[in-house]
């Protein structure tokens, strides 16, 4: 048995899902290789070797590799995937384009965002935005599987040894290419990264009140999230995001402002350590599951924080 | 150009969906089913794509139980000239619907394929980068925007952090996210044309593909349940709270 996981990162760094991707190949068992598949990427071939637990690092270097796109990398996993029992990406925008073609490619039903590894072949999912978890046994040769980052404790950075292997390209699709990238810059840590995090919803009204939400994220070192409802009517772009249609996030702390708790909304965050719910209607949906509520208006409340912090 | 989008049958998105008392399955009985909300999406730019004269024909099709002719039947209203049901007797796995997919576009030979990027039932995200794989087609996941110039598709893609754009040669298969557009109603006129509108039924077996299951379910539960704490009066109970009970912040 081996684990092959699929290393996620921007050609310079790589990104903390992996860590938590590792945790749930950990538990699987087996040995744990790395694939990292990208242009001029040593430095994260490097990270990678370091990481706890890891065996072995393979390494496509290739201009094919360059912006992952997903036709290229897919193959390129193929070229490899007899070898492996289980193979592993986070359930990132990343894993989510790249893993599902692999596994037609091989043949084989893949198991999306698991929360729980219970065997080698056993696992749990949420469905239906988390109104339910199944439990599912995999049938196929290979599992793939895509790994909901939250559910797991990433392992540790450092304290790894791992080989690092040359991996031949497997060439260049040439039915897309990369056109160009927006990434919102930002001096906040990432959503699905932070320690706390700072969500608006439709109570704020416009995009102009984020403001009130956005110095009080940077008094507590905060990411700034927002439910479907604000995206909806624009007051945020989509990549704040929390929810089922969002992103996925479990930090120590949540703030919920201006949010009523729809069951979308809830399956993004209810994972939380600890919820704090700030809305004006006492019956808003989101009170049962907080840890905190404050009944009050938000236009007077967050000020206040933003005094008393 | 031809446009075949693949479609859904699933539970209304506003039920509360809980697991049957023996926990062997989700409880589906008397609930109410739609369409899947990404798969209106993908009827909805279809429809657009046709309606700007980019587009000839739309084609719905799903793979289903019978009772998948009701949304095969709300597509056509939204606008899909005809519909295929590839008729099944139990749900099949994203990778053998896949697979039951690609036989009827290999035999459409549309230009462009569109699908909603999850169902809400599995949330798996898988079909359409299934399909593309086992068509050979590139693929374009997750688009919030999506425009056809000759050969190939230019589309914006919803990734973690931002947005990025990449061409695809045509045939390719492009998924919904949430920002693509917003589908509109069926009309009553046009519910009514849609009775008249061509629906093909095939059954799944004259297809030749394996559709035997890969995973076993062993299992469905409810999530476990967070207790409601307690309301605060005031930010400054909150933030004594958050200090020195909940030790979050410092």
């Amino acid at each position: 048995m081996s684990t092959l996981v699929i290393a996620e990162h921007d050609n310079s760094n790589l990104k903390p899902s992996t860590l938590n991707t590792l945790a749930a190949a950990t538990a699987v068992g087996a040995s744990v290789h790395l694939l990292v598949a990208g242009k001029d990427c040593q430095s994260v071939a490097d990270a990678c070797a370091a990481v706890e637990g890891v065996e072995k690092v393979l390494l496509a270097d290739d201009d094919a590799y360059e912006n992952q796109l997903a036709e290229s990398v897919a193959t390129l996993i193929q070229s490899v995937a007899s070898n492996y029992t289980h193979i592993l990406a986070p359930a990132t925008t990343f894993g989510k384009n790249v893993l599902p073609r692999l596994s037609a490619l091989i043949d084989v039903q893949q198991i999306s965002e698991i929360t729980e590894v219970l065997s080698a072949d056993t696992f749990k999912r949420p469905i239906y935005a988390g109104s339910c978890i199944a439990t599912v046994k995999s049938n196929d040769a290979i599992k793939v599987i895509t790994v909901r980052a939250t559910a797991f404790d990433p392992v540790s950075a450092a304290g790894g040894s791992g080989a690092i292997e040359a991996l031949g390209s497997a060439g260049a699709s040439s039915l897309s290419s990369f056109v160009g990238e927006e990434i919102a810059k930002s001096d906040r840590p990432e959503l699905t990264a932070a320690s706390i995090v700072i969500s608006g919803g439709r109570g704020m009204q416009s995009g102009d009140n984020f403001h009130l939400i956005e110095t009080i994220a940077d008094k507590l070192g905060a990411a700034v999230g927002a439910s479907r409802a604000a995206v909806d009517a624009g007051f945020v772009p989509n990549d704040y995001q929390v929810g089922q249609t969002g992103k996925i996030v479990a930090p120590d702390l949540y703030i919920a402002v201006g949010i009523s708790g729809a069951i979308q909304h809830l399956a993004g965050m209810k994972d939380s350590k600890v919820i704090v719910a700030i809305n004006k209607d006492e019956d808003a949906p989101i009170f049962q599951v907080a840890d905190y509520g404050l009944v009050a208006d938000l236009f007077v409340a967050l000020p206040e924080l933003a005094e008393a912090l | 150009m031809k446009i075949v989008v693949p479609i859904k049958r699933v539970v209304d998105y506003n039920v509360k969906v809980r697991p049957l008392s023996d926990q062997s399955d989700v409880d589906l009985n008397n609930v109410k089913m739609a369409m899947n909300p990404f798969c209106e999406i993908a009827i909805e730019e279809a429809v657009r794509l046709k309606e700007a004269g980019t587009a000839t024909e739309v084609i719905a099709v799903t793979v289903g139980t019978s009772a998948s002719q009701e949304q095969l039947r709300t597509a056509l209203a939204l606008g899909a000239d005809r519909a295929v049901l590839i008729e099944t007797d139990v749900l099949l796995e994203p990778l053998a619907i896949a697979k039951a997919l690609a036989k009827v576009i290999e035999k459409e030979a549309p230009k462009l394929v569109i699908l909603g990027k999850q169902a809400i039932d599995g949330d798996n995200n898988q079909t359409g980068q299934m399909l593309a794989a086992l068509l050979g087609y590139g693929q374009a996941t997750f688009a919030s925007e999506l425009s056809i110039d000759g050969d190939t598709a230019s589309v914006t893609r919803e990734i973690d952090g931002g947005l990025q754009t990449i061409k695809v040669n045509l045939p390719a298969i492009v998924t919904t996210d949430l920002r693509l557009n917003e589908p509109r109603y069926a009309s009553l006129p046009n519910i009514m044309k849609a009775k008249k509108k061509e629906m093909d039924i095939q059954p799944v077996d004259g297809l030749g593909i394996d559709v035997a299951p890969r995973l076993e379910l062993l299992s469905v539960e409810p999530p476990a349940t967070r207790q409601a704490g307690i309301k605060v009066d005031s930010v400054e109970e909150l933030v004594g709270k958050l200090k020195n009970e909940a030790k979050v912040i410092s």
